[in-house]
């Protein structure tokens, strides 16, 4: 472990008198929790700013699937909806739910808490830049609000923003939207940067004594996975961004055909960002998994090594399949062959680590804990997206499925499970860790179910209906005949219903969350008996960690040892 | 099935639907194996009293092969779903069969029009029709289709034909379809195209011979009678 590493939070300006670890002056309410350079605090901050804009998300989500099920009907706390403002909805519920939720929560929230803890130094390389890098989202965050209150609203032209709409004011009609759109887009990417660098620098420079690259628990290896596809994918679609940028509002001409532009460009620079950019967020939901599975299974991972190599394979393929969102775009048809080509070879890794996850229940001991629910709801849950996927893959059939509701519901059969079913899975898991007390249990498996049922009945429906022929990013079905049949319009009520049921049940975890935090029983050091360092830590612990710096001795996941007294044996015990 | 929920129109419909299918089958049966293994194991190895967990560390030959033999067939499976897929898009995207007739499509915001040839067959003679909102086609007879687009980025879409093709500015690009159903069905802008995208629909009308030949003169007629 690099002295520097260790020292870093020492030399930040905010803290001059912290001379050791654990001995910390008391701070105020500002530098404590707004201009902190602590990982714990910037993680909070993270996430709970992502947890309140997915409570914008999902209002987004309630507003455009009540005016689909009941078509011009006033919708309680919007009012009617415009054809602009369910374009404006659907835009920023998918723009805010990749870039402002799961990207936050998944990859800064728990990147930003697990990786010191987990590799066991006390905080992360670049504290300053850790700080920096969250007030730049933060930034993000006000640009995005901003984007919906100023002259012609919000930007509607999808969350993919493809131009000319996107380009030009007459077209799009949203000009003042469409630029704060793109520039808090952008700002978020700079805010993710920065933090990228810094899992990246400290899962590499401050591992505990004696941790080697294969005694890293899985999450952190998918976390810095992660931050290194989205660094090495992001730069094309900046460069992107910026021309889309001058388009705006120095009428160059980039994408522009009449000016020697060309459209589609936009669309290979983004695809070849929103593609990796899947694995991104996937990759951290996984690795949550991966420590929640074993521990309730008290079971050591099956193959550990398989895991890191598919994730890699994975990760690499992952800038080979961009094409695929663009099969009916207008590029060469022969292009289609190699992309569907690659796009099915994705799943050779992916259904390795599939079988993997699933092998390493066997001969288990499993307790079904809240946390273990909400992982095997993940696995459950996730293969439906998995195999789904390969509808769309498939060119042949992509030209019937292609931005239909089949779409849809197979990335939300992707994105919810990395989104909402990782992210309750993980702060079920760390909340003892987070805040030193427990959840409740009961309360947990209550919004459990309450969950993952009407999630079904949400997305099963629009399986039916994209197969069906149904487009997306349409508010009112009743202009198309073959969509408008009685039918058709029950199984959207019936997908509406089931939101409504399912966001009603949010307010038991929101409740859950709020007293435990407050009055749940204090948490032991390590409630779950788990192997890996963050467990030997205070709950929750103190700026610095601990007082004495862990030393790794062996691989993380060595649970139900034979001989030992104990089933479960953490990685700082020396014997 | 699909047929049930919209009709199965043109030449590469039923194609299509068996590509559909032939993939559920597959993914389907991987689909359930691997959820009731799962489901099942769960149950298997729930927590009992006095039953420890055991240690695997899996590199046992026995335990490996649960995960590469089927390992080894997804990529069996994999083989089978990326020829029929190639081989119907190579089908639908990448051959051009010879035309009976051709017409222009045209998107711009948020309308379709079109330029249908006139009494003598042919487009872009001062005989055509041109018309918004509505394409008349007669069943049998191959067409190609030249997409454009004047302002932003559309869709054709004809659900009923299992086609999708994007309009492009600048850009004129070429399909083909041979309606095998007479009927009236939706034409579907699927790229998102401003305000108005969620109304950008047209009709595409498949006539017999007969009643094709009649509409034509009618059309024609009416130009004729046009001040």
């Amino acid at each position: 472990m690099s002295e520097s590493a260790h020292s870093a939070p020492n030399i930040a300006p905010a803290h001059p008198a912290h001379a050791g670890h654990g001995e910390h002056a008391p701070q105020s309410f500002f530098h404590k929790y707004l201009w902190s350079t602590d990982h714990k605090v910037i993680a909070m901050q993270y996430t709970f700013t992502g947890m309140a804009l997915g409570i914008v998300a999902a209002f987004m989500a309630y507003v455009f699937r009540m005016q689909l099920a009941f078509p011009g009907m006033h919708v309680p706390g919007f009012g009617v909806v415009s054809p602009g403002a369910y374009n404006a909805l659907v835009t920023n519920h998918g723009s805010i739910m990749i870039f402002w939720v799961a990207m936050p929560v998944l990859l800064a929230g728990f990147g930003n808490f697990l990786i010191p803890l987990m590799v066991g130094c006390d905080d992360m390389v670049f504290p300053r830049i850790n700080r920096l890098s969250y007030q730049l989202f933060l930034l993000s965050v006000v640009v995005l609000v901003a984007s919906w209150f100023v002259p012609g609203g919000g930007f509607g032209g999808a969350w993919t923003a493809y131009p000319p709409l996107s380009a030009v004011a007459k077209y799009n009609l949203t000009p003042g939207g469409a630029t704060l759109w793109l520039i808090a887009v952008a700002l978020e990417f700079v805010a993710f940067l920065l933090g990228g660098i810094n899992f990246i620098t400290t899962a590499m420079n401050s591992r505990a004594p004696g941790m080697k690259a294969f005694d890293v628990p899985i999450v952190v290896w998918t976390i810095v996975m992660a931050s290194i596809l989205f660094m090495s994918s992001v730069g094309p679609l900046i460069a992107g961004a910026v021309m889309l940028a001058f388009d705006q509002l120095i009428g160059t001409g980039f994408y522009n055909p009449n000016r020697g532009g060309d459209p589609i460009l936009w669309q290979h620079l983004f695809w070849f960002f929103g593609h990796p950019e899947v694995y991104v967020v996937l990759f951290p939901a996984l690795g949550i998994v991966a420590e929640i599975m074993t521990v309730f299974s008290r079971k050591k991972l099956f193959a550990y090594k398989i895991v890191i190599y598919t994730f890699i394979a994975t990760g690499a393929l992952s800038f080979f399949v961009w094409a695929h969102h663009q099969f009916v775009a207008g590029i060469d048809p022969r292009m289609a062959n190699v992309f569907t080509v690659t796009t099915l070879i994705i799943s050779i890794p992916i259904a390795e680590m599939c079988f993997v996850y699933i092998a390493t229940l066997y001969g288990g001991s499993i307790t079904f804990s809240t946390p273990m629910l909400w992982a095997l709801a993940f696995m459950v849950e996730f293969l439906i997206g998995g195999v789904t996927g390969i509808f769309l893959g498939a060119s042949g059939l992509d030209i019937f499925l292609h931005d239909t509701y089949f779409v849809i519901a197979h990335f939300h059969y992707t994105f919810f499970p990395i989104a909402i079913i990782g992210t309750f899975a993980g702060i079920t898991f760390w909340f003892p860790k987070m805040f030193g007390r427990m959840m409740s249990d009961k309360l947990g498996k209550i919004h459990f179910w309450g969950t993952i049922i009407p999630f079904n009945f949400i997305f099963i429906p629009m399986f039916f209906l994209g197969s069906a022929g149904e487009q997306r990013r349409v508010y009112d079905y009743r202009h198309f005949p073959e969509l408008a049949r009685p039918e058709f319009q029950a199984l959207r009520i019936m997908a509406t219903v089931a939101l409504l049921v399912m966001l009603a049940f949010q307010l038991v975890f929101f409740y859950n969350f709020i007293m435990s935090m407050r009055r749940g029983p204090k948490a032991p050091k390590n409630p779950w008996k788990s192997n890996t360092l963050e467990w030997t830590a205070d709950s929750p612990p103190p700026h610095g960690n601990w007082a004495e710096m862990p030393t790794c001795y062996r691989a993380p996941y060595e649970y139900s040892v034979p001989g030992r007294a104990e089933d479960f044996w953490p990685q700082n015990e020396k014997t | 099935m699909i047929e049930r929920w919209i009709a199965s129109a043109s030449s590469y419909s039923a194609q299509t639907d068996n590509l559909f299918w032939l993939i559920t089958i597959i993914v389907g049966f991987w689909f359930l194996a691997v959820e009731v293994m799962f489901f099942w194991l769960m149950w298997r190895f729930r927590k009992r009293p006095g039953v420890p967990a055991r240690y695997i560390t899996g590199k046992e030959k026995d335990l490996k092969r649960w995960i590469n033999i089927p390992h080894a067939l997804v990529l069996v499976c994999d083989v089978v779903i990326i020829v029929a897929a190639v081989r119907l898009w190579v089908h639908v995207k990448q051959t051009l069969p010879p035309a009976d007739e051709t017409v222009r499509v045209i998107g711009q915001q948020w309308t379709w029009t079109f330029d249908m040839p006139g009494p003598d067959g042919v487009l872009d003679t001062p005989d055509d029709i041109h018309l918004a909102d509505e394409l008349h086609v007669q069943v049998g007879k191959t067409y190609h289709f030249l997409l454009e687009s004047k302002d932003v980025l559309h869709s054709f879409c004809v659900p009923a034909f299992r086609l999708k093709q994007d309009a492009v500015p600048g850009r004129t690009i070429t399909g083909w379809f041979k309606p095998t159903l007479t009927g009236t069905h939706d034409i579907q802008c699927t790229q998102m195209c401003g305000l108005g995208h969620g109304i950008m629909r047209a009709a595409i009308v498949i006539e017999t011979p007969e009643q094709h030949a009649a509409w034509v003169q009618q059309q024609a007629a009416l130009a004729a009678s046009a001040p």
